[in-house]
């Protein structure tokens, strides 16, 4: 039994699209399903889907709903089958779009007070209301003292949070978020992406976010989808999926940066062949299907000369030696490039800039940090 | 000077504008509306004939509907008692007719202007059509609407061809501004023919000047409002 205000939000989903084919499956229960994807990979049309400003071809899509009395109400949003597309103003789903959509000639207040709905008959009674519901949101996400600007007057961050107290007002019974913060300044996205996470887990109903941002899909995320080309690469629990992504595309928008093809030289080694056939050890068995591998650029530890000399007696040294390495500076990582190609980002701090220190004579990667992949790149 | 053609241009036109506003309006967002590229299309043709016709054909047009010995004329005067060929009404309904493509093309642009995400977004709100249009989809369009209302006003007030054709040139009933500098040429009196090329120049002048500060005092009053 589902306990109060807890939804189902379950979606299946075929579209053709003028590239390629959308189909996509999933269901949502009060936490926040991500998309991650590269864009154009048919991630809005999901949520469009859903918030029913396009039809799919072919699907269904519909929300289960707990009752007072226990029992359980589905909701049809979408039916191929049985030719049922409810309007968008029916299905009571909050959108927030990717530069928020706020009317421009609508003052804050009359834009939340636009998505506050009429809930009682006389006329002035629901003025009240509305401007109460109005006030309480703009408590609530920090507006006070802006109800009378225009959304052209405030910041990338005020913008985001008028919206989403505007789409709250409204009190939708699903939340989809469309890259929320692609349209933001760098800085201002941090402290936001918390915001938006606590909020995420207070109001407790079923939320989709797509998103091209391995972070933010990270961080916001209980559950994701990674997708590609309109079709779903893998799905599962976020932080599984990031340990083991599968496969190599599934790999790499994960944010795995170094991947290779591989030559399986015994149960538990392989030759990776773009990396000028570096010999490696692994945890996990290497399969039959397993084609390539993939080592993320933070999973690599520098060893001095001597470290290098201990271990290399050892069937799990996995040395790597660093010949002319290319080395570009960040504020808090060095991006270093080896010669085979490897892509390692070492921590450092902002006081730092001297590049000779930065490469040690050797790196090392743990066996448990390679990932195992199937190679789907010949398909693609 | 004979001051009648000035009034009735400024009654003909005032008139007329009302109408192609809304009516150029209500086309504009019926034809937004339209989901089938191709019923689009024909639609949009359809209402900018009158545009790309030669003024004097679809007055012509006009006449074979409206005359007095044609279908549409002889139900009017038989059934209603309403002689629209060569009376007043006449050079409404031409100024109307020709001002109306351009009201609604500028209607229309204004419309699909507007960011489709606003529409959307007002539609996942819960808004009726009526509201969005209302609330949403006008208002931001306005400045490109009411700049195609201007273009329909001085086009409406310089309208010859299609009048001449429907209405006639009667003086002191149909002989509008332009008419009258046509008239006052014809008869070789270039002097009347000035005072009448003024006024209309100078109306003209006036209704864009006060479209342009219309579009600068709004734009001020929403960067004012914000400040409070």
């Amino acid at each position: 039994m589902m306990e109060e205000n807890e939804g189902l939000l379950t979606a299946h989903i075929q579209k053709a699209l003028k590239e390629y084919q959308l189909t996509i499956s999933f269901s949502v229960k009060n936490g926040c399903l991500g998309i991650l994807g590269p864009s154009g990979c048919g991630k809005s049309m999901t949520l469009k889907s859903i918030a029913g400003i396009t039809d799919p071809d072919f699907g269904r899509i519909c929300l289960q709903k707990a009752q007072e009395d226990g029992t359980c109400l589905e909701q049809v949003f979408f039916d191929s089958k049985k030719r049922i597309s409810l309007p968008p103003r029916k299905r009571k789903v909050g959108y927030l779009f990717q530069n928020y959509a706020l009317f421009p000639n609508m003052t804050v207040e009359e834009n939340i007070m636009a998505g506050v709905v009429n809930r009682d008959r006389k006329k002035e009674d629901t003025c009240k209301n509305k401007k109460k519901r109005a006030q309480e949101m703009m408590e609530r996400f920090r507006l006070k003292g802006l109800e009378n600007r225009y959304p052209g007057q405030l910041s990338g961050g005020q913008q985001q949070r008028a919206a989403l107290a505007r789409l709250l007002a409204y009190e939708p019974q699903v939340l989809l978020l469309d890259e929320p913060f692609s349209a933001m300044d760098a800085y201002l996205k941090e402290e936001l992406r918390m915001e938006l996470a606590n909020l995420l887990e207070s109001c407790r109903k079923p939320a989709v976010m797509v998103t091209h941002d391995r972070d933010e899909a990270y961080q916001l995320c209980s559950h994701l989808l990674l997708m590609s080309r309109g079709t779903v690469l893998a799905s599962g629990e976020t932080r599984e999926l990031f340990q083991n992504p599968v496969t190599c595309q599934a790999a790499r928008i994960t944010g795995c940066k170094n991947i290779s093809r591989i030559r399986p030289v015994g149960p538990y080694q392989v030759l990776a062949m773009d990396w000028g056939g570096l010999k490696l050890t692994t945890k996990k068995p290497v399969t039959e299907e397993i084609g390539a591998i993939g080592i993320r650029a933070h999973d690599f530890t520098a060893l001095s000369g001597q470290e290098a000399e201990e271990l290399s007696g050892r069937e799990d040294a996995n040395l790597i030696p660093v010949r002319n390495p290319r080395i570009s500076e960040m504020p808090f990582e060095w991006y270093i490039t080896l010669e085979n190609g490897l892509w390692w980002k070492r921590e450092k701090t902002i006081y730092c800039h001297d590049k000779m220190k930065v490469v040690p004579p050797w790196l090392r990667v743990d066996p448990e940090a390679i990932l195992l992949l199937k190679d789907d790149r010949t398909k693609g | 000077m004979d001051w009648s053609p000035v009034l009735i241009s400024l009654r003909t036109a005032s008139l007329s504008i009302i109408l192609t506003f809304f009516l150029g309006i209500l086309a504009a967002w019926a034809v937004v509306g339209i989901k089938s590229k191709k019923w689009k299309a024909i639609w949009d043709g359809i209402l900018t004939l009158p545009l790309v016709l030669p003024p004097t054909v679809a007055g012509f047009f006009l006449l074979y509907l409206l005359g007095v010995k044609r279908p549409v004329g002889k139900f009017l005067v038989t059934y209603f008692g309403i002689k629209i060929a060569f009376s007043w009404s006449a050079t409404v309904i031409a100024a109307v007719v020709m001002s109306f493509p351009l009201m609604y093309r500028s209607a229309r642009g204004a419309f699909e202007q507007v960011d489709g995400d606003l529409i959307d977004a007002a539609r996942t709100l819960g808004m009726s059509e009526w509201n969005i249009f209302r609330k949403v989809l006008f208002p931001n369009a306005l400045p490109g609407v009411v700049s195609g209302g201007v273009l329909a006003f001085s086009r409406g007030l310089g309208e010859f061809g299609a009048t001449a054709m429907i209405a006639g040139n009667i003086a002191g009933k149909t002989r509008t501004l332009p008419m009258a500098v046509y008239s006052e040429v014809a008869a070789g009196n270039m002097e009347g023919a000035y005072q009448y090329v003024t006024i209309i120049a100078a109306i003209a002048f006036f209704s864009v000047a006060l479209m342009n500060y219309g579009s600068i005092w709004s734009e001020r009053k929403r960067q004012n409002d914000g400040r409070k």
